[in-house]
């Protein structure tokens, strides 16, 4: 028989119910609920360390992982949250099956919703198809993932990864460098490091910036170098092969030389400055190994081990909220 | 055999070719216009007519609507010329042209021929097919244009796709000017716009919706000024699809001042409405071209009332539930219109942002001409397609009531004001409110 882990009262306590039936957008939450579910978070990490990483806070939720473009880390990630919390989870990657049927994305929703899921975990390549599934089901929906919208729970880990790093995410000076265009972690970020207090600049070529970035309450910067001048974090973002080949980038060995994170780039950055990528990387295009894989700076393993706890701190609450239909 | 002789007495007559907004009476008789007067009481009136009291209602030429979808043929279920006619007859229009991008392409004779047939059996108002400018609407080689225009055809245009090659747009207003047909067409720099599903701006970024600049249109629309004026000699037309953006307007007023033949639509839609209407990626504002700024939006119904954009249209675009029913990015664009667009044009006019004569003007006068009818008019001898409204009734607009065959509305729970209470056609009531 296993010793149950020390804190599952305090956990059971501290997962106060999430403030909207959806987690669409980190504009859902407010500074107090920000801070809220990361502490929560926190003793989530403490529990995923034990050797009984399970609690019950689920316990006969069912929980559907709908994900229409492919992810390794994300889904796992939910996956393992729902499972530790003693949901029964399901994956589903409707891309291969009915989709290709001619089934659309709201039919294929209200299909599982008539299953009597409890949440719905949802990424699809078109931003808002989040929030428009969650005008259709009545169970609760979670964005992991709306095309180049938002990726919330990926700026929560974030911040979790930096707060436990520098133990205040208030007043930090994060640079996020590459294809912000494309990126919906740049925009969740954006947002959820604004909302707490950090200063936030957006570095990268003029071609991979979305129209009138500047009033995001952002700096913006061109220049890599100037860019991460002074700042604590540099957060680096995944760019597509394909956005290298002339269209918007002229190639990837240019893209590496200007935007690509070395060594020799971060010594511009503050002293004990750390290093982020919400993953995949492409390494030797947006970021060397060198810098990457030093745990020293890097904070990228901790940022994965964050997941798991945000998602569970998210799911928890959430589920504090659910009722009997 | 034509029906009874009918008069409208008590009536506010609002008469854009005589510029006219006042207390009148209108009498029609033989499917004509047969006396107008500037007095409340009645004149002398013929045997048997039918005295409509309209206690200080508008009587007003029946719109004329030069941008109109419908799904016939091809796709029926979306709507077909019977039902967009019924819509058209409730909304007070009592002219539209039709788009030519149905299944098949309106590129041949027999296809114009087809509609005209359909449309006069269906008897609820005119209906004239604009003709495909290229075949297939594919922008590559000129439709029959010249069969077209004897078939009935009342211009010509792609509908909704941009005529790319230069050459080919240069030959085509050459080509339709020599034979007196006017060209349509909606400027959109194609490379700028691909793949777009909204106004670049900060908004559409932050939804992360790929989007166009406004600068696609101008720079479209500066082309097509140069390729007039190359071709003006030959009397080619040019009529501007949906201008939407400030920047085109700016073109469009030095055109007009070099003196080319040129003149302008602008959607309700656009007049109405900014790119923040999009919201939470609400679909039934995806529109082509997208909602702009504010800025835009009142540059654009500024132009209206100057007279620099000539006319408005419906822009009626049927889409089902389910090609709306999508993420915004893969949701077809289009909002229906028969049904909204007078009860807009008054909202707009009732908020004190257009003059109600030039709006007015703009949806009867201005675009009959343009297609060379002569309706659009309260003159002794004009057909007699005739409405009478009450510009005052207020309305919360429920897209479920529309007669439309779809009911994927941009005005959708807005507050309206003006009410369609008869609506007369070649002097016949088509459409009537009871009591």
């Amino acid at each position: 028989m296993s010793v149950p882990a020390p804190g599952l009262d305090e956990i059971r306590r501290a997962a106060e119910p999430f403030p909207k039936r959806h987690f669409l957008s980190v504009t859902d939450l407010d500074p107090p609920q920000v801070v809220g579910l990361l502490d929560l978070a926190d003793q989530f990490v403490a529990l995923n360390r034990q050797t009984n990483k399970k609690i019950d806070l689920l316990k006969g939720r069912t929980l559907i992982n709908l994900f229409f473009e492919a992810s390794t880390r994300t889904q796992s990630s939910f996956e393992l949250a729902g499972k530790r919390l003693g949901a029964d989870v399901i994956n589903m990657s409707p891309r291969s099956s009915s989709i290709t049927k001619g089934e659309t994305l709201v039919d294929t929703a209200v299909t599982l919703n008539a299953m009597q899921p409890d949440i719905l975990i949802v990424r699809h390549a078109a931003s808002g198809a989040a929030s428009l599934l969650s005008q259709k089901v009545d169970c609760s929906v979670v964005n992991a993932g709306d095309g180049q919208h938002e990726h919330p729970s990926q700026a929560l880990l974030d911040m979790l990864s930096l707060r436990r790093a520098f133990g205040h995410v208030d007043g930090l000076t994060v640079a996020i460098c590459g294809d912000v265009l494309h990126s919906r972690v740049a925009r969740s970020n954006v947002a959820l490091l604004n909302m707490m207090g950090a200063r936030v600049r957006l570095v990268g070529p003029a071609t991979l910036m979305p129209a009138e970035v500047a009033r995001w309450g952002v700096e913006v910067a061109h220049d890599l170098k100037s860019g991460i001048a002074g700042a604590d974090v540099v957060m680096m973002l995944r760019i597509q092969f394909e956005r290298m080949q002339g269209a918007l980038v002229p190639s990837t060995r240019e893209y590496f030389r200007l935007w690509g994170l070395d060594r020799e780039k971060l010594a511009f950055a503050a002293p004990g400055a750390r290093v982020m990528h919400p993953g995949p990387m492409n390494r030797g295009v947006e970021i060397d190994s060198d810098v990457a894989d030093d745990l020293s700076v890097s904070l990228i393993q901790d940022q994965v081990e964050m997941g798991v706890a945000v998602r569970m701190a998210i799911l928890a609450s959430i589920a504090a909220r659910l009722e009997n239909r | 055999m034509s029906p009874p002789p009918l008069a409208f007495v008590g009536a506010r007559i609002v008469d854009p070719a005589s510029a006219y907004d006042g207390p009148g009476c209108l009498l029609i008789s033989e499917g004509r216009i047969a006396a107008v007067t500037h007095e409340a009481a009645p004149p002398g009136l013929p045997e048997g007519a039918r005295v409509v009291e309209a206690r200080g209602a508008m009587v007003c030429p029946g719109l004329v609507d030069l941008r109109v979808k419908t799904g016939e043929p091809g796709a029926e279920p979306k709507e077909t010329l019977k039902s967009a006619a019924r819509a058209a007859a409730a909304g007070g229009v009592t002219t539209m042209v039709v788009m030519p991008d149905t299944d098949p392409t309106i590129d041949d004779p027999s296809v114009v021929d087809f509609i005209l047939r359909r449309a006069r059996d269906i008897e609820l108002g005119h209906v004239f097919p604009a003709g495909a400018a290229t075949k297939g609407c594919h922008g590559k080689a000129l439709a029959e244009i010249g069969l077209m225009r004897e078939a009935g055809c009342v211009f010509v245009c792609d509908a909704d796709r941009p005529i790319v090659d230069s050459r080919v747009m240069r030959r085509l207003l050459a080509y339709a000017g020599g034979l007196g047909v006017m060209v349509a067409h909606r400027p959109a720099d194609p490379w700028l716009t691909e793949g777009a599903a909204a106004n670049e701006s900060e908004f559409a970024g932050r939804l992360g919706l790929p989007s166009e600049p406004a600068a696609a249109e101008t720079i479209m629309l500066e082309r097509d000024i140069a390729l007039l004026a190359l071709t003006a000699e030959t009397g080619a037309r040019l009529m501007v699809d949906q201008v939407s953006a400030a920047g085109a307007l700016q073109s469009l007023a030095r055109a007009k001042d070099m003196g080319l033949p040129i003149r302008a639509t602008a959607s309700i839609n656009h007049l109405t409405f900014n790119e923040l209407d999009i919201g939470d990626y609400r679909t039934f504002w995806k529109l082509t071209p997208p909602l702009r700024g504010e800025a835009d939006r009142l540059a654009l119904v500024e132009a209206v009332a100057s007279g620099l954009v000539d006319i408005i249209v419906s822009a009626h675009a049927p889409a089902p539930a389910e090609d709306k029913r999508l993420p915004f990015q893969e949701a077809t664009p289009g909002a229906v219109g028969l049904e909204t667009l007078l009860p807009a044009m008054l909202t707009l006019h009732h908020e004190g942002q257009a003059p109600l004569i030039r709006l007015i003007t703009a949806a009867t006068l201005a675009p009959a001409r343009a297609i060379g009818r002569d309706c659009g008019r309260l003159t002794v001898g004009a057909p007699a397609d005739v409405i009478l409204v009450d510009i005052d009734a207020p309305r919360i607009l429920d897209a479920q009531d529309l007669i439309s065959k779809s009911k994927n509305s941009a005005f959708d729970g807005r507050r309206l004001q003006g009410r369609v209470l008869m609506t007369v056609v070649d002097g016949r009531i088509v459409h009537e409110v009871a009591g």
